[in-house]
């Protein structure tokens, strides 16, 4: 090693039959590595109460029917998925004791909410709304949170009496939920309609809610 | 020269704009061509003086037919196919709906309502209404009956539903299928003028099963008289309405296929609408009777071993 050896490196042509390697890689921007490493190392616990938040945060939305667009934009399908759940369990009629039983199963109540929502959907989609398809699934599925509120407060009325005094409860406490479901649906979907078919895309809603309301206020558990 | 390069320049102008706002353009062209039918079909709707339209009712058809080729079909596993099925306001399905309860011996259904532009929606919607409908009020009804009983126990039927919703869409879509094959079938026999393609038949009778939504909610007061006299009005006004429509299609035809079509057409509807009322409605009757006779008979057997 001498100065006759760095004196040949100064000449920096390269031959052509000499191979080049390297490796070409754009620099990953720091944000992007922090993401991949905090939600895969991050403990399961932050993750399920990050997307419990957002769904909560949701249900706010849909109990003060405001002009948010948290519904629409940050769409998910965890919300619809627990109420409907839920709903469908509390509906549930009893086992198949007795031949008079014919109450809904809790598939026929899962396929009716979610084959109706998907109808609905098809149906505004259809008739030039903008919305897109699982961002109305999402308002529709979110804004069942009232009715399952009546059914669980329907379920705790008939655990005292089932007379005509707690019908008559029921009765207001289900119409009045199917009101604000019926109404927060629309604050949400009704803006991306035509203006000239927000009848007919509201009407198909006013059904789906009036028939879960339904099936609620007829519940009656086995004795 | 200058004059005219300067209008060249203009137009050009006009083509870039168009060019430029890409999609846009589409969307306002086909606008325009939507304000150019739009005052034929209120001149149509306007004018209802029928004889004029009857007599000439190639030239309505060829008219017809001009307009339904400018609208562009997309193929049909698009989107876009579909939603020229829903090309309806709210006011068009309003005016459609009164249409199909007010029989005019004049007016012809599909002529003056439909006019070229038969959607899915309301027959659709329609027939899911009266489906939910005769649920509800069936079980409604049976609950008021048996109010007093302490053996019956109230359940919402499911079952019900699905018998209801098969019998309701079989008969809105299956039915105009039939007819319209066998009108097709007619029509290369005897040339006739009039002729309705199938989605308007399917119209005609998906907002025909409009009036009956009312009387199938009258039908949960218990009243034999009050259930028949609706279901009675029902079946005459959307029956006539069903029979005005056909009889341009199939009065040139000899008088037993007319009639036969008529009769067939007016028989279905009836069927319809009582097989409705004696399947969902009627149960009462006979656990009425069962109930009330067990009683009796425990009372008569009582005062028998009393007098021995």
């Amino acid at each position: 090693v001498g100065a006759a050896d760095f004196a040949g490196l100064s000449d920096v042509s390269i031959a052509e039959d000499i191979p080049v390697e390297g490796d070409i890689t754009v620099p990953l921007s720091s944000h992007g590595v922090d993401d991949e490493v905090s939600t895969l190392d991050e403990p399961v616990k932050d993750t399920i109460l990050r997307d419990l938040r957002a769904v909560g945060q949701k249900f706010v939305h849909v109990m003060y029917p405001k002009e948010s667009s948290a519904l629409l934009r940050d769409w998910d399908l965890w919300g619809p998925l627990l109420l409907c759940v839920s709903l469908a369990l509390m509906l549930q009629g009893s086992a198949a004791d007795n031949q008079n039983d014919s109450g809904p199963q809790f598939a026929e109540v899962f396929v009716i909410i979610w084959f109706g929502s998907i109808i609905i959907t098809l149906n505004s989609k259809l008739l030039g709304g903008t919305i897109s398809f699982f961002q109305s699934l999402c308002v529709l599925g979110y804004c069942i949170l009232p009715l399952t509120v009546a059914m669980l407060v329907c379920r705790l009325v008939l655990l005292g009496s089932a007379g005509s005094v707690s019908f008559i409860i029921r009765l207001v406490v289900v119409t009045a939920s199917f009101c604000w479901s019926t109404f927060a649906s629309t604050a949400f979907l009704a803006d991306s309609q035509p203006p000239n078919r927000k009848a007919l895309v509201v009407y198909p809603v006013f059904l789906f809610y009036f028939v879960i309301g339904w099936m609620i206020l007829t519940f009656s558990p086995s004795h | 020269m200058m004059a005219n390069t300067d209008f060249h320049l203009q137009f050009q102008e006009f083509e870039d704009e168009s060019n430029a706002m890409g999609s846009k353009s589409q969307e306002t062209t086909i606008n325009i061509e939507k304000h150019i039918s739009k005052p034929q079909k209120q001149r149509r709707v306007a004018g209802v003086t029928l004889p004029e339209e009857e007599n000439d009712p190639l030239e309505t058809d060829d008219k017809t037919k001009l307009l339904s080729g400018q609208k562009e079909r997309a193929p049909f596993w698009t989107f876009e196919y579909y939603q020229a099925f829903f090309d309806v306001e709210t006011h068009q399905v309003k005016d459609r709906i009164i249409g199909s309860v007010l029989p005019w011996p004049g007016k012809n259904f599909v002529r003056v309502y439909i006019r070229n532009n038969p959607d899915l929606y309301g027959p659709f919607w329609i027939c899911a209404t009266l489906v939910f409908a005769i649920g509800i009020s069936g079980n409604m009804s049976s609950f008021f009956v048996h109010h007093g009983q302490p053996q019956y126990k109230y359940v919402p039927d499911f079952r019900k539903v699905t018998m209801a919703a098969t019998a309701i869409y079989s008969y809105a879509w299956l039915v105009p299928l039939v007819l319209w094959g066998f009108l097709a079938w007619r029509n290369n026999k005897v040339t006739n003028i009039v002729t309705y393609s199938f989605l308007e038949i399917v119209c005609v009778y998906g907002y025909s099963l409009a009036i009956y939504v009312p009387a199938v909610v009258l039908w949960i007061i218990p009243s034999e008289g009050l259930r028949w006299c609706s279901i009675v009005v029902a079946l005459c006004l959307s029956g006539s309405v069903l029979v005005l429509t056909f009889w341009p299609a199939v009065r040139d035809d000899r008088p037993r296929i007319f009639i036969a079509i008529t009769f067939t057409i007016v028989a279905l509807h009836v069927l319809l609408a009582v097989g409705c009322k004696a399947y969902f409605f009627s149960t009462y009757d006979t656990t009425n009777t069962i109930k009330v006779v067990e009683p009796v008979e425990v009372n008569k057997t009582l005062s028998a071993i009393k007098a021995h």
